[in-house]
């Protein structure tokens, strides 16, 4: 069975033309919330705080406003992407067409992972005319934020099969995602957090990315890189294996 | 026709003469039982043949969805096999796909792009190199070509349905499914439908339809199956059912009312209706015979002096078959 390349490409590039028709709203708005985020605790407030080490505040919740976009917007693009053609019907095509769960995976989540990107690119460019800070490990760093888009796309690609209703697309991200990453470090390391909150943070998995993606962008964080690498990946094969299970059983897609 | 024949190039080349024997789909007791319990499809034999039209009739709920569904990978059947281009379609569903189009029966698409990127897409996504004199051929044939830069939800509903046929028609399929192509189309488009559905059997096309207008089976069906409640009742070349079950009713209005059928007409099927006002004529088959026996029944009343004031005749359609069959009024005769 020989993988269907143009399919895959074709599923991928009108994905992007989909989410760039909304480019406007979709980059600019997060683009905007995260530059707040960073002008108010960054610039306003943390201006006048310095963390253990030397590092300023402003540097220091760059990679977490980073991680709290790209967990997100991963998500609920994704989710979107494959829910739209569910909600219209369109879905007939993709069911009836020579493609399967990698050339979707490819088309769909590929699509989702590099908006992500781009979205993360704009936000770091943005975050740099507001706040003085440098990445340690550039390539670790890119590496990083492609794994997690990857990752998170997928999540959200699952969600999107899963939901039978436009408010269930936004249930997880805002509901679970966003208060986990908020509670997960974003605004500060969980070594200042007082037990016993400090041990209950070590059980938030999103703890794990936001410090992997600090340590790539600082050279330090709470925990090592390996340990934040290593559970994304196990999260990301979880996901290719849940979605391997929905297309083979074709639960919520066939009838 | 030739020329639309020739705009269309549907799937052009393959030597057709060749496989004209192997049927192009081959369905064995397919069954579907949804989540619910409905059972849709209770084991359905059909063979179709390599470049005909079928047309498949049924009512509301007869399985006909669900029958294309489980052929194109839209639903999971729970019994039966399917075999198309002679070959599993479970096992071989990549290369079974390749060469399948389908027009569903609902307009489903991203409304908000525009007509020639969607049909484009279609031709990706079937894994097909881009083609831009092709789409052009696609959208000419179909008059989609002027408004090929449109959003989709700009156009008129019976445009829509043509996307959806330029979407099916891209990747040049050799089995084109049509689930109610002409459903909310009027007269004229319908008939254009007609007409681009002929071009398409010029080309060796292999075409699938469902369809509510029997007009419609009667005009364009080489062959046509009637399912009810998830099973086949009839399978049969159109003229033959036409031949079969084909009936002419004839109405004579008498000038004056008759206590019996007179005797000179007693070799024919008919009988008295309205207190003896009105003689009715029932017979005949599909081929002509039913009229031959009311003209001739026409000649004998008026050198019988048998004064009639009015007549009125009517050759039943498939339309008046379907209904009978589903009714099982003929369920012998098939
Ligand atoms: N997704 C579904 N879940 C449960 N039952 C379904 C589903 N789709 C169809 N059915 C049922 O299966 C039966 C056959 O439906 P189907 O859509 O195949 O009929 P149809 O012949 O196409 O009808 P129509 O002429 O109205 O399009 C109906 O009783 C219908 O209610
Ligand atoms: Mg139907």
């Amino acid at each position: 069975m020989t993988l269907n390349l143009r399919g895959a490409f074709a599923i991928f590039r009108n994905e992007l033309m989909r989410m760039f028709r909304t480019a406007f709203g979709s980059i600019l708005s997060p683009v905007i919330t995260t530059s707040l985020y960073l002008v108010v605790f960054g610039a306003a407030i943390g201006g006048r705080m310095e963390l253990p080490g030397g590092v300023g505040y402003g540097a220091f919740i760059v990679p977490g406003l980073l991680m709290l976009t790209l967990l997100t917007e991963s998500t609920s693009n994704a989710s979107f992407g494959i829910y739209m053609p569910k909600f219209t019907g369109a879905i007939y095509e993709l069911l009836s067409a020579p493609v399967g769960v990698a050339e979707t995976l490819i088309g769909f989540v590929g699509a989702a992972a590099v908006k992500s990107l781009i979205l993360a690119a704009v936000i770091l460019g943005t975050a740099a005319l507001i706040i003085d800070y440098q990445i340690a490990h550039p390539l670790l760093a890119f590496f990083y934020i492609l794994l997690v888009s990857a990752t998170f796309s997928l999540l959200g690609f699952i969600i999107g099969l899963w939901a039978t209703g436009f408010e269930k697309l936004q249930i997880i991200p805002l509901l679970v995602l966003m208060p986990l990453t908020f509670l997960g470090g974003t605004f500060y390391s969980i070594d200042l957090l007082p037990e016993p909150w400090r041990t209950v943070a070590l059980f938030n998995p999103v703890v794990y990315l936001v410090n992997g993606l600090r340590w790539t962008f600082l050279g330090q964080s709470d925990f090592p890189i390996a340990l934040s690498l290593g559970a994304t990946m196990a999260f990301l094969l979880a996901c290719v294996a849940v979605i391997g299970w929905i297309f083979n059983s074709g639960w919520r897609l066939r009838e | 026709m030739t020329h639309l024949a020739k705009r269309l190039q549907i799937g052009g080349g393959w030597p057709t003469s060749r496989f004209m024997h192997e049927p192009i789909l081959d369905i064995c007791g397919l069954e579907k039982t949804y989540k619910g319990g409905v059972q849709a499809l209770k084991g359905v034999d059909l063979t179709i043949r390599r470049g005909e039209i079928f047309a498949l009739l049924g009512p509301n709920g007869a399985g006909k969805t669900t029958l294309i569904g489980a052929v194109c990978g839209l639903v999971n059947p729970t019994g039966g096999t399917i075999a198309a281009f002679g070959e599993d379609i479970r096992r071989h569903w990549k290369r079974a796909r390749q060469k399948i189009g389908l027009v569903p029966q609902e307009l489903s698409f991203d409304m908000f792009d525009k007509v020639i990127r969607q049909v484009r897409y279609s031709r990706g996504m079937f894994g097909l190199p881009p083609d831009e004199a092709r789409i052009e051929e696609v959208l000419r044939s179909l008059s989609l070509w002027d408004k090929r830069d449109a959003q989709i939800r700009e156009l008129s509903g019976g445009m829509k349905r043509r996307v959806m046929i330029a979407k099916a028609l891209s990747h040049d399929p050799e089995l084109l499914f049509l689930d109610e192509p002409t459903a909310g189309v009027d007269v004229e488009l319908r008939r254009d439908m007609w007409r681009q559905i002929d071009a398409l059997r010029a080309r060796g096309v292999t075409i699938i339809l469902t369809t509510h207008y029997i007009e419609e089976a009667e005009e364009m069906a080489d062959r046509v199956g009637v399912i009810n409640k998830g099973q086949i009742l009839l399978v049969d070349d159109k003229d033959a059912i036409m031949a079969k079950l084909g009936r002419t009713e004839a109405h004579f209005m008498l000038a004056s009312p008759v206590a019996d059928v007179p005797a000179v007409l007693s070799s024919y099927p008919l009988h008295l209706e309205e207190e003896g006002r009105r003689l009715v004529y029932r017979g005949g088959d599909g081929t002509g015979k039913g009229k031959r026996e009311v003209a001739e029944l026409a000649q004998i009343m008026a050198r019988e002096g048998i004064v009639f004031t009015g007549l009125d005749t009517r050759d039943s359609t498939l339309e008046d078959i379907f209904v009978d069959l589903v009714e099982g009024k003929l369920e012998n005769a098939a």
